[in-house]
Formats: structure tokens, C-alpha cells, sequence
């Protein structure tokens, strides 16, 4: 494809597809979609592995100088603008649900991103990604519901 | 048991920042996986069709990995024996649900969230990463004798 041909639909639809990319050899090679590797570094008692820190570290530490610059940007490159979260507070929501994640992520050595990417293993290995998925699409679901029918009753 | 593997995880951060960054430059959208799989079935058009192309590019990098990376020491995970399903799904439920209701995981709090200097993501990386520990400290240890 000549990428001066290609619609701005499809030049969005390649960059992201290039940024996941790039985001999946990341956890891969970095091992986090090895749940013995992230248990290793949350679980204290054994032999401690600091690998985790320095993955997060590289993670946020490269996004840290990067975000700043590219939001000085009035729009991104290929969208009209950028789209980011707008909640400030720190409410009960906020910290009831990153203590449940933490909970979840202690139990299995699993958070999203890994989980998915753990697809690309099958179907030799990553068959615990077949029930931790659906499992987490219906958590999101359930609390998706939930939140909707409180807001109007 | 896991080993230190300082290069490994450190290149491999480094490359998650990266996409994170391409992602916001080019589409100007945050990558939180757990934003992206729950926004999913509730958009339409291009909404749902960036956030299908990210997954689908996240997947296809780590399968790319599996195959080719053998000579940086990369290698498919192997299936944990005795894990229990149950195990696996309470998990799922705990990580899905908590995720929704605190809006992120490790990349929208951990990695975006910190990098946009959010007080809300600092506190909600913070207890994720305390509450991890305490699990699985607890559970692979303490418990580790119950009957």
C-alpha cells in the first residue's frame, strides 16, 4: 500500500495497529505476560524480582518526556483532537476499584494488557488466558451495568 | 520461581512507552488496554475500529516475539500446572470489575497515567501495586501450609 494513497482511515487504522505492535513485543519481551515473572516481583517472601520496576520504570520513564511534548501539540496527527481522561476527584470508585484490581492482579499474576497479548501463545501455551478473559470481560460488563442503572434509575 | 533480567525488562518497558507515545501522537488517545476492551462493544466506526487495530497489533507484536525472539531469550509462557481454573476466573472477575470501577489498569494509571503527572493515577497505582503484593505475598506464603 503507497501510504500517500491510503485514507486518513487507514493511515489511523495502520498507526494504531503500529502502536500495538510495538506495545505487545514490549510486554512480550519484557516477559509480563509470564505470570510466574509478575508474581515474582508482587509476591515479597520468595526470591524477590525487581525485573516488574524496571519495566514500569522504562514504561512511564519514556512517556514522562515524551507525553508532555506531544501535548503541547494543538491536535494529534491524525485525529482533530486529543481525547484524554477528564475526572479529577479521587473518590470511592477510584480507590475500591484499584483495590480489587490489586487483588486480582496478586491472585493470578494477570492484568489486561498481558492476558490479551498471551493470545498470540496459543495454542501451545496461554490456555489460562481462555478462562481469565472472559472472566475479566464480564467483570468490566457487570460494573459497566451496574453504574449505568444507578445513573438512571 | 523468577530470575532478574535487567536488559530484557527495561528494552521491553522502554518499547510499551513507545507505543503508549505513538498512540497519543498519532490518534491522540491514552493506552489503557482495560479502556480499550471495555470501550469496545459500546462504540461505533472509527472508535470501535482504532481500539480493535490496537488489540489486534498488541497480539500480533507478542505472537512476533514468540517466534522470532528466541535469541534474545524470549519464550512463550508456559501453562502453569496446577493453577486452578477457579483460580483463574475469580482473578479475571476481580481484574475486570475493579478495572471498570477504577477506570484503569497498570498502562491507563501505571504507565499513561503517571506520565500525564494524574494524581488520580498515582493513587490508583499505588494501591494496585500495595494491594498486588499483599495478595500474592500472603497467598504463595502464609497460606501456603493451611490444609
Amino acid at each position: 500500500m503507497n501510504p500517500d494513497e491510503a485514507s486518513p482511515l487507514e493511515r489511523a487504522l495502520l498507526s494504531t495497529f503500529g502502536a500495538g505492535l510495538i506495545f505487545g513485543a514490549g510486554l512480550a519481551l519484557s516477559a509480563m505476560t509470564h505470570p510466574e515473572k509478575v508474581l515474582g516481583f508482587l509476591d515479597l517472601g520468595g526470591q524477590w524480582d525487581p525485573s516488574l520496576l524496571l519495566v514500569l520504570g522504562g514504561a512511564t520513564g519514556i512517556a514522562s518526556v515524551v507525553f508532555p511534548l506531544i501535548l503541547r501539540r494543538k491536535a494529534p496527527l491524525l485525529m482533530p483532537g486529543f481525547d484524554l481522561p477528564s475526572a479529577r476527584r479521587i473518590d470511592r470508585r477510584l480507590l475500591f476499584g484499584a483495590l480489587l484490581f490489586g487483588l486480582g492482579w496478586g491472585l493470578s499474576g494477570y492484568c489486561p494488557g498481558p492476558a490479551i497479548a498471551l493470545l498470540a501463545a496459543l495454542p501451545s501455551s496461554g490456555r489460562e488466558a481462555l478462562l481469565f478473559l472472559p472472566a475479566l470481560l464480564i467483570g468490566l460488563w457487570i460494573e459497566r451495568l451496574i453504574s449505568r442503572a444507578r445513573k438512571d434509575p | 520461581m523468577s530470575s532478574f533480567t535487567p536488559v530484557s525488562a527495561l528494552i521491553g518497558g522502554l518499547l510499551i512507552g513507545s507505543g503508549a507515545s505513538w498512540l497519543l501522537l498519532s490518534l491522540g488517545r491514552i493506552a489503557g488496554i482495560s479502556g480499550i476492551v471495555a470501550g469496545l462493544p459500546f462504540s461505533r466506526r472509527i472508535e470501535f475500529a482504532w481500539r480493535a487495530f490496537f488489540l489486534l497489533g498488541l497480539v500480533t507484536g507478542a505472537g512476533l516475539l514468540y517466534h522470532f525472539g528466541g535469541s534474545f531469550g524470549v519464550q512463550a509462557p508456559i501453562s502453569r500446572i496446577g493453577f486452578s481454573a477457579w483460580e483463574l476466573i475469580i482473578s479475571g472477575l476481580l481484574v475486570g470489575y475493579g478495572t471498570a470501577l477504577g477506570s484503569g489498569c497498570t498502562s491507563g494509571h501505571g504507565v499513561c497515567g503517571l506520565a500525564r503527572r494524574s494524581p488520580r493515577s498515582l493513587v490508583a497505582t499505588v494501591i494496585f501495586v500495595l494491594t498486588g503484593i499483599v495478595t500474592a505475598s500472603v497467598l504463595r506464603h502464609w497460606l501456603e501450609n493451611w490444609p
